[in-house]
């Protein structure tokens, strides 16, 4: 049971990490343009079969595959941004992105659905299939890999939104974006990019995901449902509260797996989210969420 | 407020300039209801009763969902919960009770539409205290509650589903009987919607849709009217998933609590015109049947799904308001056209050609029923 503990706790903390990198995309385009993108999960997984094409037809490494995928991502967040979002309307922005996004998601799901069929595949190497022996257990490298690279891409975009001139152009956007525009921030253009690179994480995300678990054209709905809680739990917009948000939550869904049953984890995971906003309303770690619209 | 502004107070007043368009929005109602009662003599082929009952299932879903969400501008995304809570009730307690097929399996239906609405108290209270965003998402989580319970709970059959009763009888005409218990929930929930929309309770919804605070400044009782809208609005979806239970003879936690489902009555209820009494009905008449002829058409509903998805985005970005709205303001404004171009050709300036194509739009207009 201890050990199970353990166990149970560092893989929390370890997928968490990455959940923390799909999560931290939602919450910036969130942030940014105040749109919820409900296709997050279903990018997630179509970053995945790229990685999956990537590695059994043309051999790539996964991580090296990640050189292809996230920029092919970024553009698809782009394209997608350019093509349908910022024709919507100011006044409704948020709630026509979440059909608009939804809508979007159930065209890749399509085109998945048809591509890859709705078997369940994984993704392999010589790190998913070999363990390494830490603090009693035996755990795959990939979960140590994954954990890394989520890291080294979170501590990137954290250096980007605070270390360069565009990263200060995106802050002032999700501040105020009338006032961004006042003194000259093409808050169009910032949109664009967050939007790209909200989606481009997946990519890295989708690997990892890919590697960790088996995956099919279906697996986008559970993905989003549990990003959707995390970004909410760790306050919308709030990137560092996503962060917390994941690993809480994930080992949180990993201890009661362990202390009670897998089948009830699931379960605990939006229970939470329930109880949390119930309590309070602008979840674990938000601000007051007056942004007024 | 909550980003959704339906024009559902222009159009109507739109309408009500209009001379006579009140009339001849009784009489579309009217030929619509008596269509939709003759439709199983006018149709025997099963394939097509059987796409009808989907139809009125969705037609029905689509209309209670608007009475809240088009009515209080709250985005819920979550009503597969009721929709599967009503199967699920007409599933587990016929078996339990081991009903014998037949009619008597219908008063379940009703007893399907209250489970969902108790069930959607307790929903509505914590959901409700959010607005947003915020409520979307955990009106989604909420349904991932309901559907992972269905697949956990030893009762509801865990994830091999519930069989219903098989029907007595025969197979001529098998699907008639659920078409007219789909057609009373529809009637019901279509009449519950005008009862709101048409009431007192209604003009306060309107209210905390156009602005909640103000509303509540006024003195509506915000979250006793949300919560009240949201249960209704459950019944009916609940009663109709009974419906749907029995009619399949067999449910499964995936398809009861289907994730689509929430976004299918919400694209439904975009594409006619939210917030409008029409607008739903005519957004499941028109994507229900697709759906079905592509489930049949191509087997796998991967085909679907981008169909769908482009339908949706091509409205969204064309005709952002829905079908109903536009095509009344476009009359509205045709009309207002001719009767400037009537005085114009009285004065002998011209403009023939325009006068002689306005009945022809307005007659087309007229099969659409109601106007807003």
């Amino acid at each position: 049971m201890g050990t199970q503990l353990i166990h149970a706790v560092v893989d929390g903390v370890l997928t968490g990490g990455v959940y923390a990198l799909m999560a931290a995309g939602l919450t910036l385009i969130f942030g940014v343009m105040d749109m919820i993108n409900i296709a997050q999960g279903i990018l997630v997984v179509l970053g995945a079969y790229l990685s999956y094409v990537l590695s059994v037809h043309l051999g790539l490494d996964l991580f090296v595959g990640l050189a292809v995928t996230i920029p092919a991502l970024f553009v698809v967040g782009v394209v997608v941004e350019w093509t349908f979002m910022r024709r919507l309307r100011e006044r409704e922005r948020t709630a026509m992105s979440i059909l608009v996004t939804y809508a979007v998601a159930l065209i890749i799901e399509g085109v998945l659905s048809i591509v890859f069929g709705v078997n369940y595949v994984q993704l392999h190497a010589w790190y998913v299939d070999r363990s390494v022996y830490v603090l009693g257990f035996y755990l795959p490298y990939i979960y140590l890999f994954g954990f890394a690279l989520a890291a080294v891409l979170l501590g990137a975009l954290y250096a980007m939104l605070y270390r360069t001139r565009f990263g200060a152009s995106v802050r002032a956007s999700l501040q105020d974006r009338t006032a961004a525009r006042l003194v000259g921030i093409d808050v169009a253009r910032v949109s664009t990019i967050c939007f790209g690179l909200g989606v481009a994480v997946t990519a890295a995300g989708g690997m990892v995901f890919g590697a960790t678990n088996a995956f099919n054209p279906n697996t986008g709905y559970d993905l989003i449902s549990r990003l959707l809680t995390i970004v909410i739990l760790g306050g919308l917009g709030s990137i560092g509260g996503a962060l917390g948000a994941a690993v809480l939550m994930l080992v949180l869904e990993d201890v009661v797996s362990v202390v009670w049953s897998p089948v009830w984890s699931a379960v605990v995971f939006f229970a939470v989210l329930v109880v949390v906003l119930s309590i309070r309303p602008v979840g674990l770690f938000g601000r007051s969420m007056a942004r007024a619209q | 407020m909550n980003g959704l502004t339906p024009p559902t107070a222009g159009a109507s007043r739109a309408g009500a300039r209009l001379p006579g368009a009140r009339r001849a929005q009784g009489v579309a109602w009217l030929v619509f209801g008596a269509f939709l009662i003759a439709f199983p003599a006018l149709f025997t082929n099963p394939t097509i009763t059987s796409i009808a009952v989907f139809t009125l299932i969705f037609m029905t879903s689509t209309t209670a969902w608007n009475a809240f969400s088009g009515y209080s501008g709250y985005l819920a995304l979550g009503h597969a919960a009721f929709f599967g809570t009503g199967a699920y009730t007409l599933a587990v307690l016929t078996t339990d009770l081991h009903t014998p097929g037949g009619y008597g399996v219908f008063w379940f239906v009703p007893l399907g539409g209250v489970v969902a609405s108790l069930a959607a108290i307790p929903v509505g209270l914590v959901a409700l205290r959010t607005r947003r965003h915020t409520f979307v998402v955990i009106t989604i989580a909420i349904f991932f509650i309901f559907q992972l319970l269905a697949t956990n709970f030893s009762f509801t059959g865990s994830s091999s589903g519930e069989q219903t009763p098989t029907p007595s009888w025969s197979a001529a005409g098998y699907n008639d009987r659920f078409y007219y218990a789909a057609l009373v929930c529809l009637a019901i929930a279509l009449a519950l919607a005008v009862l709101i929309r048409r009431s007192r309770f209604g003009l306060q919804l309107l209210a905390i849709r156009d602005d909640e605070d103000r509303a509540a400044g006024l003195g509506v009782r915000v979250t006793r009217v949300k919560l009240v809208a949201f249960v209704v609005s459950a019944f009916s979806v609940g009663m109709v998933g009974a419906v749907y239970a029995y009619f399949l003879g067999q449910i499964y936690p995936q398809f009861a609590f289907d994730p689509l489902f929430d976004l299918t009555i919400a694209l439904m209820a975009f594409l006619g015109g939210l917030g409008t009494l029409s607008g739903p009905l005519l957004g499941a008449m028109l994507l229900e049947p697709l759906q079905q002829y592509f489930t049949l058409q191509f087997s796998a509903g991967d085909v679907y799904l981008i169909v769908y998805g482009a339908l949706f985005l091509v409205v969204i970005l064309l005709m952002p308001r829905g079908i109903v709205p536009a095509v009344t303001d476009f009359v509205a404004t045709r009309r207002v056209r001719r009767s400037n171009l009537a005085e114009q050709v009285a004065l002998g300036q011209g403009g023939t050609q325009e006068v002689a194509s306005g009945p022809a739009v307005a007659d087309q207009v007229q099969a659409v029923p109601g106007g807003a």
